[in-house]
Protein backbone atom coordinates (compact mmCIF):
# COMPACT_ATOMS: atom_id res chain seq x y z
CA UNK A 1 0.00 0.00 0.00
CA UNK A 2 1.66 3.51 -0.85
CA UNK A 3 2.37 5.91 1.08
CA UNK A 4 2.21 8.78 -0.83
CA UNK A 5 -1.54 8.10 -2.02
CA UNK A 6 -2.61 7.51 1.75
CA UNK A 7 -1.17 11.00 2.09
CA UNK A 8 -2.74 12.80 -0.82
CA UNK A 9 -5.91 11.34 0.05
CA UNK A 10 -6.43 12.03 3.48
CA UNK A 11 -5.32 15.61 2.75
CA UNK A 12 -7.72 16.40 0.07
CA UNK A 13 -10.46 14.40 2.32
CA UNK A 14 -10.12 15.69 5.48
CA UNK A 15 -9.65 19.47 3.64
CA UNK A 16 -13.23 19.32 1.81
CA UNK A 17 -14.62 17.77 5.04
CA UNK A 18 -13.24 20.87 7.44
CA UNK A 19 -14.39 23.28 4.18
CA UNK A 20 -17.85 21.61 4.78
CA UNK A 21 -18.16 22.51 8.13
CA UNK A 22 -17.20 25.59 8.72
CA UNK A 23 -17.53 27.84 5.43
CA UNK A 24 -20.17 29.89 5.73
CA UNK A 25 -21.38 30.00 2.51
CA UNK A 26 -24.39 27.49 1.56
CA UNK A 27 -23.81 25.80 -1.68
CA UNK A 28 -19.61 25.86 -1.34
CA UNK A 29 -19.84 24.13 1.89
CA UNK A 30 -22.17 21.43 -0.47
CA UNK A 31 -19.99 20.70 -2.87
CA UNK A 32 -16.72 20.19 -0.48
CA UNK A 33 -19.38 18.01 1.41
CA UNK A 34 -19.65 15.81 -2.04
CA UNK A 35 -15.68 16.24 -3.24
CA UNK A 36 -15.20 14.85 0.30
CA UNK A 37 -16.90 11.62 -0.46
CA UNK A 38 -14.98 11.23 -3.72
CA UNK A 39 -12.03 11.77 -0.99
CA UNK A 40 -13.43 8.50 0.98
CA UNK A 41 -13.84 6.85 -2.49
CA UNK A 42 -10.60 7.04 -3.12
CA UNK A 43 -9.77 5.64 0.70
CA UNK A 44 -11.89 2.75 -0.50
CA UNK A 45 -10.22 1.89 -3.36
CA UNK A 46 -7.07 2.01 -1.60
CA UNK A 47 -8.03 -0.61 0.81
CA UNK A 48 -9.17 -2.81 -2.03
CA UNK A 49 -12.79 -2.45 -2.08
CA UNK A 50 -13.35 -1.07 -5.04
CA UNK A 51 -16.87 -1.79 -5.69
CA UNK A 52 -17.82 -0.14 -2.17
CA UNK A 53 -15.97 2.96 -3.89
CA UNK A 54 -18.05 2.85 -6.71
CA UNK A 55 -21.68 2.48 -5.05
CA UNK A 56 -20.18 5.23 -2.00
CA UNK A 57 -19.63 7.26 -5.53
CA UNK A 58 -23.18 6.77 -7.18
CA UNK A 59 -25.57 6.89 -4.06
CA UNK A 60 -23.42 9.57 -2.23
CA UNK A 61 -21.81 11.43 -4.95
CA UNK A 62 -24.74 11.36 -7.05
CA UNK A 63 -27.73 11.03 -4.92
CA UNK A 64 -27.44 12.47 -1.50
CA UNK A 65 -25.13 15.49 -2.33
CA UNK A 66 -27.38 16.46 -5.36
CA UNK A 67 -30.18 16.41 -3.06
CA UNK A 68 -28.61 18.56 -0.52
CA UNK A 69 -28.05 21.06 -3.16
CA UNK A 70 -31.15 20.93 -4.18
CA UNK A 71 -32.77 21.37 -0.99
CA UNK A 72 -30.47 24.30 -0.19
CA UNK A 73 -31.75 25.89 -3.33
CA UNK A 74 -35.38 25.24 -2.40
CA UNK A 75 -35.14 27.17 1.05
CA UNK A 76 -33.23 29.76 0.47
CA UNK A 77 -34.55 33.54 0.39
CA UNK A 78 -33.52 36.31 -1.36
CA UNK A 79 -32.01 38.22 2.27
CA UNK A 80 -30.73 35.09 3.73
CA UNK A 81 -28.86 36.03 6.89
CA UNK A 82 -25.77 35.00 8.01
CA UNK A 83 -26.67 31.68 10.27
CA UNK A 84 -24.49 31.64 13.22
CA UNK A 85 -21.46 29.42 14.21
CA UNK A 86 -21.79 28.30 18.21
CA UNK A 87 -17.81 27.63 19.42
CA UNK A 88 -18.89 25.12 22.21
CA UNK A 89 -19.29 22.62 19.15
CA UNK A 90 -15.45 22.88 18.69
CA UNK A 91 -14.43 22.28 22.44
CA UNK A 92 -16.76 19.03 22.21
CA UNK A 93 -15.47 18.28 18.95
CA UNK A 94 -11.89 18.47 20.15
CA UNK A 95 -12.40 16.46 22.91
CA UNK A 96 -14.06 13.69 21.30
CA UNK A 97 -11.26 13.49 19.01
CA UNK A 98 -8.36 13.53 21.66
CA UNK A 99 -10.00 10.74 23.08
CA UNK A 100 -10.18 8.33 19.91
CA UNK A 101 -6.85 9.68 19.26
CA UNK A 102 -5.75 8.33 22.78
CA UNK A 103 -7.56 4.98 22.67
CA UNK A 104 -6.24 4.54 18.91
CA UNK A 105 -2.39 5.01 20.07
CA UNK A 106 -2.34 3.02 23.22
CA UNK A 107 -4.11 0.04 21.46
CA UNK A 108 -1.01 -2.05 20.58
CA UNK A 109 -2.99 -4.54 18.07
CA UNK A 110 -3.87 -2.08 15.94
CA UNK A 111 -0.64 -1.21 14.66
CA UNK A 112 -0.74 -4.06 12.07
CA UNK A 113 0.69 -4.24 8.87
CA UNK A 114 -1.76 -5.28 5.62
CA UNK A 115 -1.70 -8.78 5.30
CA UNK A 116 -1.57 -10.07 1.46
CA UNK A 117 -5.50 -11.31 0.12
CA UNK A 118 -6.59 -12.06 -2.95
CA UNK A 119 -8.93 -9.86 -4.35
CA UNK A 120 -12.38 -9.32 -3.56
CA UNK A 121 -14.74 -9.82 -6.77
CA UNK A 122 -17.93 -8.46 -7.80
CA UNK A 123 -18.90 -12.02 -8.59
CA UNK A 124 -18.38 -13.06 -4.99
CA UNK A 125 -19.83 -9.89 -3.31
CA UNK A 126 -22.74 -11.02 -5.73
CA UNK A 127 -22.87 -14.37 -4.52
CA UNK A 128 -22.39 -13.57 -1.06
CA UNK A 129 -25.61 -11.18 -1.22
CA UNK A 130 -27.81 -13.65 -3.18
CA UNK A 131 -27.33 -16.58 -0.48
CA UNK A 132 -26.43 -15.18 3.34
CA UNK A 133 -27.17 -11.81 2.95
CA UNK A 134 -30.84 -12.70 0.79
CA UNK A 135 -32.86 -11.41 3.77
CA UNK A 136 -30.80 -7.86 4.57
CA UNK A 137 -30.91 -7.03 1.20
CA UNK A 138 -35.10 -7.73 1.12
CA UNK A 139 -35.51 -5.64 4.51
CA UNK A 140 -33.10 -2.60 2.86
CA UNK A 141 -35.65 -2.70 -0.41
CA UNK A 142 -38.37 -2.52 2.12
CA UNK A 143 -36.90 0.25 3.64
CA UNK A 144 -35.54 2.41 0.76
CA UNK A 145 -39.48 2.19 -0.74
CA UNK A 146 -40.95 3.25 2.90
CA UNK A 147 -38.71 5.92 2.79
CA UNK A 148 -38.88 6.91 0.01
CA UNK A 149 -42.78 7.00 -0.25
CA UNK A 150 -42.66 8.64 4.00
CA UNK A 151 -40.69 11.70 1.80
CA UNK A 152 -43.18 12.09 -0.64
CA UNK A 153 -45.70 12.40 1.90
CA UNK A 154 -43.97 14.99 3.97
CA UNK A 155 -43.31 17.06 1.17
CA UNK A 156 -46.51 16.96 -0.28
CA UNK A 157 -48.90 19.89 0.06
CA UNK A 158 -52.49 19.28 1.49
CA UNK A 159 -55.07 21.04 -1.14
CA UNK A 160 -57.65 18.96 -0.11
CA UNK A 161 -58.21 20.38 3.42
CA UNK A 162 -58.13 23.90 2.37
CA UNK B 1 7.00 2.86 5.29
CA UNK B 2 3.23 1.42 4.75
CA UNK B 3 0.45 2.94 6.45
CA UNK B 4 -1.14 0.88 9.54
CA UNK B 5 -4.02 0.40 10.16
CA UNK B 6 -3.84 2.78 13.00
CA UNK B 7 -3.38 6.05 10.32
CA UNK B 8 -6.65 5.04 8.95
CA UNK B 9 -8.31 4.62 12.32
CA UNK B 10 -6.94 8.11 12.97
CA UNK B 11 -8.04 9.31 9.70
CA UNK B 12 -11.69 7.97 10.51
CA UNK B 13 -11.72 9.73 13.85
CA UNK B 14 -10.53 13.14 12.87
CA UNK B 15 -13.45 12.65 9.88
CA UNK B 16 -16.11 11.76 12.81
CA UNK B 17 -15.46 14.66 14.51
CA UNK B 18 -14.90 17.47 11.76
CA UNK B 19 -18.89 16.00 11.14
CA UNK B 20 -19.71 15.80 14.93
CA UNK B 21 -18.16 19.94 14.67
CA UNK B 22 -20.96 20.46 12.29
CA UNK B 23 -23.50 18.42 14.02
CA UNK B 24 -22.79 20.37 17.21
CA UNK B 25 -22.16 24.20 16.18
CA UNK B 26 -23.84 24.42 12.63
CA UNK B 27 -26.95 26.62 12.89
CA UNK B 28 -28.92 25.94 9.66
CA UNK B 29 -30.31 22.53 9.28
CA UNK B 30 -29.24 21.21 6.57
CA UNK B 31 -25.62 21.93 7.83
CA UNK B 32 -26.53 19.41 10.54
CA UNK B 33 -27.15 16.57 8.20
CA UNK B 34 -24.29 17.11 6.65
CA UNK B 35 -23.01 16.52 9.80
CA UNK B 36 -24.56 13.55 10.23
CA UNK B 37 -23.49 11.88 6.77
CA UNK B 38 -20.16 12.63 7.67
CA UNK B 39 -19.73 10.40 10.68
CA UNK B 40 -21.55 7.46 9.06
CA UNK B 41 -19.11 7.93 6.19
CA UNK B 42 -16.21 8.04 8.78
CA UNK B 43 -18.06 4.64 10.71
CA UNK B 44 -17.97 2.85 6.61
CA UNK B 45 -14.27 4.11 6.60
CA UNK B 46 -13.85 2.15 9.62
CA UNK B 47 -15.26 -0.60 8.72
CA UNK B 48 -13.55 -0.90 5.54
CA UNK B 49 -10.37 -0.51 7.32
CA UNK B 50 -11.00 -3.13 10.14
CA UNK B 51 -12.13 -5.97 7.03
CA UNK B 52 -8.63 -4.89 5.13
CA UNK B 53 -6.28 -5.21 8.10
CA UNK B 54 -7.85 -8.41 9.88
CA UNK B 55 -8.71 -10.31 6.72
CA UNK B 56 -8.86 -14.01 7.97
CA UNK B 57 -11.32 -15.52 5.79
CA UNK B 58 -12.41 -14.47 2.27
CA UNK B 59 -15.73 -13.56 3.50
CA UNK B 60 -17.02 -10.24 2.51
CA UNK B 61 -18.29 -9.03 6.04
CA UNK B 62 -17.06 -5.58 6.24
CA UNK B 63 -18.28 -4.58 2.61
CA UNK B 64 -21.91 -6.17 3.07
CA UNK B 65 -22.17 -4.17 6.23
CA UNK B 66 -20.61 -0.91 4.28
CA UNK B 67 -22.91 -1.56 1.52
CA UNK B 68 -26.12 -1.87 3.49
CA UNK B 69 -25.10 0.99 5.44
CA UNK B 70 -24.83 3.51 2.71
CA UNK B 71 -28.10 2.68 1.40
CA UNK B 72 -29.64 3.19 4.64
CA UNK B 73 -28.21 6.40 4.70
CA UNK B 74 -29.44 7.58 2.03
CA UNK B 75 -32.65 6.67 2.85
CA UNK B 76 -32.12 8.56 6.36
CA UNK B 77 -30.85 11.75 4.51
CA UNK B 78 -34.25 11.61 2.01
CA UNK B 79 -36.41 11.70 4.63
CA UNK B 80 -34.15 14.62 7.16
CA UNK B 81 -34.13 16.74 4.08
CA UNK B 82 -38.33 16.16 3.13
CA UNK B 83 -38.53 17.10 6.95
CA UNK B 84 -36.18 20.61 6.44
CA UNK B 85 -38.64 21.42 3.46
CA UNK B 86 -41.86 20.72 5.64
CA UNK B 87 -40.49 22.78 8.10
CA UNK B 88 -38.74 25.86 5.86
CA UNK B 89 -42.73 25.86 3.96
CA UNK B 90 -44.04 26.44 7.31
CA UNK B 91 -41.73 28.29 9.46
CA UNK B 92 -39.86 30.18 6.42
CA UNK B 93 -36.49 29.85 7.65
CA UNK B 94 -34.02 26.86 8.29
CA UNK B 95 -32.36 28.32 11.81
CA UNK B 96 -32.70 25.58 14.00
CA UNK B 97 -32.75 28.26 17.18
CA UNK B 98 -36.30 29.26 15.98
CA UNK B 99 -38.18 25.93 15.93
CA UNK B 100 -38.85 26.51 19.33
CA UNK B 101 -42.96 26.47 19.64
CA UNK B 102 -42.58 23.61 21.71
CA UNK B 103 -39.88 25.60 24.40
CA UNK B 104 -41.58 25.72 27.72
Amino acid sequence: MNTVAFAIIAIFTLTFALAAATNPRLMHAALSFAAMFVGIAGFFFLLGAEFVGLVQIFVYVGAVAVLIVFTILLTRRETQPHHGFKWGGVIVAGAVFAGLLWAIIKTSAVSIAAPLVKALTVKQIGEVLMTQYVWPLLCVGVLLTAALIGALVLVMEDRSER
Amino acid sequence: MTPTLQFFLIVSAALFCIGLLAALSRRHAIFILIGIEMMLAAANLNFIAFWRFGARSPAPIGVMVVIFSIAIAAAEAAVGLAMVIAIYRHFRTTNVDQFNRLKG
